[in-house]
């Protein structure tokens, strides 16, 4: 079985964010690290490979630096790295990243393809379901159990109140909520020759049926009209030198100035 | 085509088990604002199977028209089937504008219908509004009027950004449940309802549900709560919500909770307040032992009035607090709880 898992590098969003004059991410200069949702698809596929035998391809898209989550991923047990980067691919939205994911995807063999539900900088859930419809695979979104019969995966597919077992025929794409497992860490081993070994590297013209109109900034249908920092509301009042008595007695006091009793 | 041959504001009226989602009737609240301000009206699409009935229910909350796509395919949501339908609608009536709830339904549907019609798709927006693109003439470039311009916080609630689809239609949002109001329903309102199939024929993609699994709630809501007590990480045990639980019973509060108390497992996923869970905007919201990361100020920092207790003074929680207590919830909470009960009959 050949798997394919689509990974990200992103901003640790608890460092704080920064911008580009246009308004996009200044994403080199934010600490990265493999996205949480990814990573969690990422122990899937190993275990899966660890379970049935399969070969665990990672891909990711990004600056060069991107790389980096690729040798972390083989350091965890993956068999082969894909680095898609271009500067004509930057500042990409979800229509413009799937398409060009889709067309890195179409030049390998692959019975099932992982994703994370969503990545921790933009927070859409919309890349691996585009993947899917760019490549007309099933899709599975927001698993939280994964296993293999045969020629299906039988995946459990959560909702707000309820969950659906699905059975899709491969190839097909499920995307991974970070729920489904606790990914393991690298070994040294792994992490020794993941310093070694070969990275793919491919660039525009290794993407396969994509139109130039539907790659990068360009490329994509939304735009951005205005990104700032989000303002706060202001802080109120906060007394730090009370008693248990006079915290309860100051805060019925403004439950009752607010009408609330 | 022209984009000016794209007409209304069309919204999927998410229903489950046969019953609306709250999410429909909030989508028709924003889609009639927008649909005055451009003119024209709103088209609610309504998929399932036996839901024809559904359809004044969407009448009464703002839909102007209701296009019912009804078959059997259609019984528990699929992403096939349903994708298909929608974008078929979309091909067939031309809509200028199609909002979806950013519910795990939404968020699965909306992406896959957005790739399928090649338009772009905005996640999660929490303002949508009529306006121009760019914001401000730019030498050189037209200034394109009447666009549905989306704003939604990215990166952990970190940033916020507006952004606009100017050149494809339709435009598409996602649209985060418990942000937007339902209008007050117009009882005895009737839509104009259109049939519409476009016909199912299974394939690969028509994934095979093998069974339904509910997850059964006592709780009510936490989005519908108008006094939420909430604990945190602070609280330090499953069992010590109980003292929430008692200040909720007396003050008619319902408990909610940070994530940390989710993945502790003392509480359900369906409690979660923050961008991982869900948004609540309650009267009052009392945060306890929660130290208010980015991520659940996210979710609740819209509450009208929030009360924080937390032993730790530096906690972010008090930078968004209207009232906070630096001190031990162990002795505050209880106390509080017993003034409570002689003052709320």
């Amino acid at each position: 079985m050949k798997i394919v898992v689509c990974v990200k590098q992103v901003p640790d969003t608890k460092g704080g964010v920064k911008f580009n004059p246009d308004g996009t991410l200044d994403r080199g200069a934010m600490l990265a690290i493999m996205n949480p949702d990814d990573k969690a698809g990422l122990e899937a596929a190993l275990r899966l490979k660890d379970e049935y035998g399969a070969e665990v391809t990672v891909v990711t898209m990004g600056l060069p630096k991107a790389e980096e989550v690729l040798r972390e991923a083989m350091a965890m047990g993956a068999d082969k790295g894909i680095l898609v980067t271009d500067r004509v691919l930057g500042g990409a939205d979800t229509w413009a990243t799937s398409t060009t994911i889709a067309g890195a995807l179409r030049n390998i063999d692959y019975d099932l393809i992982i994703t994370g539900r969503q990545a921790i900088d933009g927070d859409t859930a919309q890349v691996g379901p585009q993947i899917s419809e760019h490549l007309d695979l099933p899709v599975i979104s927001y698993a939280k159990d994964i296993k293999i019969e045969g020629d299906y995966v039988v995946v459990q597919r959560q909702y707000d109140d309820r969950y659906h077992v699905l059975k899709a025929k491969m190839p097909c794409l499920v995307t991974a909520l970070s729920e489904l497992n606790e990914p393991r860490y690298m070994t040294p081993g792994g992490i020794f020759d993941a310093y070694d070994a070969e990275i793919t590297v491919w660039g525009r013209k290794d993407l396969k049926d994509v139109d130039d109109s539907n790659l990068g900034l360009a490329g994509s249908p939304t735009k951005i009209a205005k990104a700032s920092d989000k303002v706060r509301k202001g802080a109120g009042e906060v007394k730090k030198d009370l008693d248990a008595d006079g915290a309860v007695s100051y805060i019925m006091d403004k439950l009752k100035e607010k009408h609330v009793i | 085509m022209g984009l000016e041959e794209y007409k209304g504001v069309y919204v999927f009226a998410q229903q489950v088990d046969n019953e609306l989602s709250g999410i429909a009737f909030e989508l028709l609240g924003k889609a009639k604002e927008l649909a005055k301000d451009l003119n024209t009206d709103v088209t609610a699409m309504l998929l399932g199977s036996g839901v024809k009935g559904l359809a004044d229910q969407l009448a009464e909350y703002g839909a102007d028209k209701v296009i019912v796509v009804d078959d059997p395919e259609l019984k528990d949501y699929r992403t096939e089937p349903y994708a298909h339908a929608v974008s078929s609608i979309i091909n067939e009536y031309k809509p200028e504008i199609v909002l979806v709830g950013a519910t795990a339904i939404g968020r699965d549907l909306g992406p896959r219908v957005s790739a399928r019609v090649a338009t772009g798709l905005t996640a999660d927006c929490t303002v949508l509004e009529i306006g121009d693109f760019p914001l401000n003439p730019v030498p050189g470039q037209e200034q394109k009027h009447n666009q549905l311009l989306m704003t939604r916080p990215a990166f952990g609630g970190n940033t916020i950004a507006t952004i606009a689809c100017p050149d494809n239609r339709p435009q598409m949002a996602t649209v985060r449940p418990g942000v937007m109001q339902k209008i007050d329903p117009v009882q005895g309102a009737k839509a104009e309802v259109i049939e519409f199939n476009p016909g199912f024929t299974p394939n690969d993609k028509y994934v095979e549900i093998v069974e339904i699994v509910k997850e059964i709630s006592n709780t009510v809501d936490i989005m519908d709560a108008k006094i939420l007590v909430s604990g945190g990480r602070g609280v330090g045990s499953k069992e010590n919500f109980q003292i929430l639980q008692d200040l909720a019973d007396v003050i008619g509060g319902t408990v909610s909770c940070s994530r940390a108390v989710v993945d502790n497992g003392w509480m359900p996923k369906e409690l979660q307040v923050g961008q991982t869970g869900k948004t609540v905007r309650p009267n009052v919201y009392f945060a306890i032992g929660i130290s208010g990361a980015i991520q659940h100020a996210a979710g609740m920092e819209e509450s009208d009035i929030i009360v924080a207790i937390n032993k730790d003074e530096t906690a972010p929680i008090f930078e968004i607090a209207d009232y906070g207590v630096v001190g031990d919830l162990n002795k505050i909470v209880p106390k509080l709880t017993e003034e409570l009960k002689k003052v709320v009959k």
